[in-house]
């Protein structure tokens, strides 16, 4: 689903990845986990198609095309969800307003017909439901006022709406209590699937003992370090960072 | 990131789409103005002696005035004599006596911009007035209008049909010595529309008049006169366009509106006057005088405005609050995208007690746009327990723009309560970036972000012509959900 092949990228001057090697196959859980500064949030912007950063060498495919050639809203509208680690406010755009215009743009591109604004609302009703979200939020201004754990909630129900191929997930476990990480892990997991690939990236062990992974990942100063299955999140969480991403014998 | 300010400039400078000229034959004033052609323009259309007489007081009086040069804004001088003061559709002479009368093309040029007048009057339940350049084109739905008693027509012919109503409110707002481009206005003013809501009656629809520039080197001068007597009711839109031409045109129109006792007016403007190029050629200058009159206790007159249009902006729709408890309001979204100059905002002057007025503006601005807010509230001695909220919010794009807030309070009575609140914010990359992560061009991502700004005042337009204004901003619809 996801193949990223010897990817560079430097912001400001700075190299900050220095040669990712990551695949992610369709039906798997990955999780990337590194301290601060390692490059996670980078690579999660880099794969949505943030403008700003210099791409120097290396390639991504996406379902097979080139992801790196396609602009943020093409590769939305392909399929890749970015659950961003600061939800972005938009003072007096209300979130329906907002999601039914997004959902509307990603069925155009896949041929679906487009929601009208009873068939938006009944869907989105039942997604919110899922997430214990309080429908009246999608009145409310997007993420204007809303709190961390609502914010969060907000991106895992504007995902599960946008039904993405492939889900990625910036620090998405931040800030959430343990029964809102419970409600979010919940969400992510109804969205696991054999045609659905995701990539967590996360500093912290905590969510994946509710969203198990596949594989886990560490990423140290732009380079991925070590691979491994879930115990190796727990060894991290053991032993630290320092300890656990010296490259393997 | 100059990447990012490049495409919302791209943005919000579309192409004007309305720049098309219709070429319809038209009956010309020469260039110019002087005595001679007021009495061409008031003989043209058949006036009685008073109106002319009132006309050439105005054209005196214009002829002692000196433009006003204290806004915002900056433009060449302009040649009076250079200007064609009246322009009619030569087969509009006599005027037309209903929809089937009127030239097939006139009628082309309406469906082009979007107003399909038999359409209209059969579905959407709208009665339109048209203006071409200076004369009425047609009025829809008069006769059901006329059955509740209310007048809705072109103002040349409210002259002909009811000289007493016009004889005793014209001027009565905005007298024929107000200011340089009123004086114009008063002397050399074609057409507009007239209403007359009587006393106790709803309107039942919106009246709508649509204004269109064709002839070139052409000013237009409209006058709207608006009057609702005792307890009645009227909603009122108008909308502007004017096809795109490399010379600046002038737009100096004059709207009165007069309310009585517990009477409402509600007067919605969309006005998408050709904006000029990129390069800041050619556009209309707009160059407007509104104003209402809340004579009665208890009335209501709000002005709601979406101003996307014109080269330059110059207008300041006032309510003058002289009956006690009568209420004023001003909404208000203005954009100044590519070289445009915007200087608007309001005056609420509060004569009577518990007068209550609401000010909340919205200035966009874009490019090397310049928005400026300029408003007063004057609180009079008299004015026991008056109250005016203000709002003026400022929105940028892009770094070559500017947002310019000149609010003005004077308070001569110590029992008013004032509030103001301001704020100037700019659309940031990183919402940019949010919206297309979902799937959303940045066109449609600037949109929203703006349409979200501008909630409050799209909230007070009608629906027909809160969905224009939408789609004038690039806006899909907003208020479809919830």
């Amino acid at each position: 689903m996801l193949e990223i092949r010897d990817l560079h990228a430097r912001v400001e001057g700075r190299d900050i990845l220095r040669g990712i090697d990551l695949t992610v196959p369709a039906g798997e859980v990955h999780a990337v986990m590194g301290p601060n500064g390692s490059g996670k949030s980078t690579l999660a912007h880099v794969l949505a198609g943030r403008e700003g950063y210099e791409i120097q060498r290396g390639r991504v495919l996406f379902a097979g095309r080139d992801l790196l050639a396609m602009s943020a809203e093409e590769r939305a509208r392909e399929g890749l969800f970015l659950a961003f680690q600061y939800p972005v406010e938009i003072p007096g755009l209300s979130t329906a307003l907002f999601l039914k215009a997004a959902l509307n743009a990603v069925r155009k591109h896949r041929g679906e017909p487009e929601l009208d604004a009873i068939e938006f609302l009944a869907l989105a009703k039942v997604r919110m439901a899922r997430l214990g979200m309080d429908e009246r939020l999608l009145q409310r201004p997007l993420n204007e006022g809303f709190s961390g754990g609502e914010k969060k909630r907000n991106e895992i129900f504007q995902m599960a709406m946008l039904e993405p191929r492939f889900c990625l997930l910036d620090e998405t476990d931040s800030g959430l209590d343990i029964d809102a990480l419970k409600l979010v892990a919940d969400g992510v997991n109804a969205m696991r699937g054999p045609g659905r690939a995701m990539l967590l990236i996360t500093h912290y062990e905590r969510l994946l003992e509710y969203v198990v992974p596949d594989a886990v990942h560490v990423l140290s100063q732009g380079r991925i370090v070590r691979s491994g299955d879930r115990t190796l999140a727990r060894e991290l969480e053991e032993k630290g960072y320092a300890g656990a991403a010296a490259p393997r014998p | 990131m100059p990447a990012e300010a490049k495409k919302v400039r791209d943005l919000l400078s579309p192409e004007y789409k309305f720049g098309w000229t219709a070429d319809i034959e038209a009956e010309s004033a020469p260039r110019g103005l002087s005595e001679d052609t007021v009495r061409l323009i008031s003989a043209k259309k058949g006036e009685p002696d008073w109106l002319l007489e009132w006309r050439l007081r105005a054209y005196r009086q214009w002829r002692t005035m000196v433009e006003p040069r204290w806004s915002n804004v900056t433009y060449p001088p302009i040649d009076y004599q250079d200007i064609i003061y009246y322009s009619a559709p030569r087969s509009a002479k006599d005027g037309p006596k209903s929809l089937e009368e009127v030239d097939p093309k006139l009628l082309e040029v309406y469906a082009k911009l979007g107003i399909p007048l038999k359409e209209q009057e059969r579905l959407a339940g709208v009665a339109v007035d048209a203006v071409l350049d200076s004369v009425s084109v047609a009025t829809t739905f008069k006769e059901k209008l006329g059955s509740l008693g209310i007048v809705f027509c072109s103002f040349s012919e409210a002259v002909r049909e009811h000289p007493e109503l016009v004889r005793r409110w014209l001027g009565s707002v905005v007298p024929h010595t107000d200011n340089f481009f009123a004086a114009l206005n008063s002397a050399v003013f074609s057409d507009g529309s007239f209403a007359y809501i009587p006393k106790g009656v709803r309107c039942p629809m919106e009246l709508s008049t649509y204004f269109r520039i064709n002839a070139a080197d052409t000013g237009q001068f409209e006058r709207t006169l608006i009057v609702a007597e005792e307890g009645a009711y009227v909603s009122y839109l108008e909308g502007c366009t004017a096809p795109r031409r490399d010379t600046n045109q002038l737009h100096a129109a004059v709207v009165e509106l007069v309310a009585l006792d517990d009477a409402e007016i509600k007067y919605s403007t969309v006005q998408n006057w050709y904006p000029g190029d990129a390069e800041g050629r050619g556009g209309i200058y707009n160059f407007v005088t509104k104003r209402g009159r809340c004579l009665g206790r208890r009335s209501k007159i709000s002005w709601t405005q979406v101003e996307t249009g014109s080269a330059i902006t110059w207008k300041y729709p006032s309510c003058i609050l002289q009956g006690d408890d009568s209420v004023g309001a001003f909404y208000s979204v203005a954009v100044a995208a590519n070289r445009q100059q915007a200087d608007t905002g309001t005056k609420m002057i509060h004569l009577g007690r518990n007068t209550r007025s609401t000010i909340v503006s919205k200035g966009i601005s874009a490019g090397r746009g310049q928005n400026t807010y300029r408003g007063l509230v004057r609180i009079q001695k008299g004015a026991a327990g008056a109250r005016n909220y203000s709002q003026c919010d400022s929105l940028l794009l892009g770094d070559q723009c500017g947002a310019h807030t000149f609010p003005t309070v004077e308070v001569h009575n110590p029992t008013a309560r004032l509030e103001h609140e301001a704020s100037t914010s700019k659309i940031g990359e990183d919402q940019l970036f949010y919206c297309r992560s979902r799937g959303l061009s940045a066109e449609d991502a600037v949109s929203l972000i703006v349409a979200g700004f501008c909630k409050e005042v799209f909230k007070e337009l009608p629906m027909e012509f809160a969905v224009e204004a939408r789609k004038l901003l690039g806006v899909s619809l907003e208020g479809a959900v919830g």
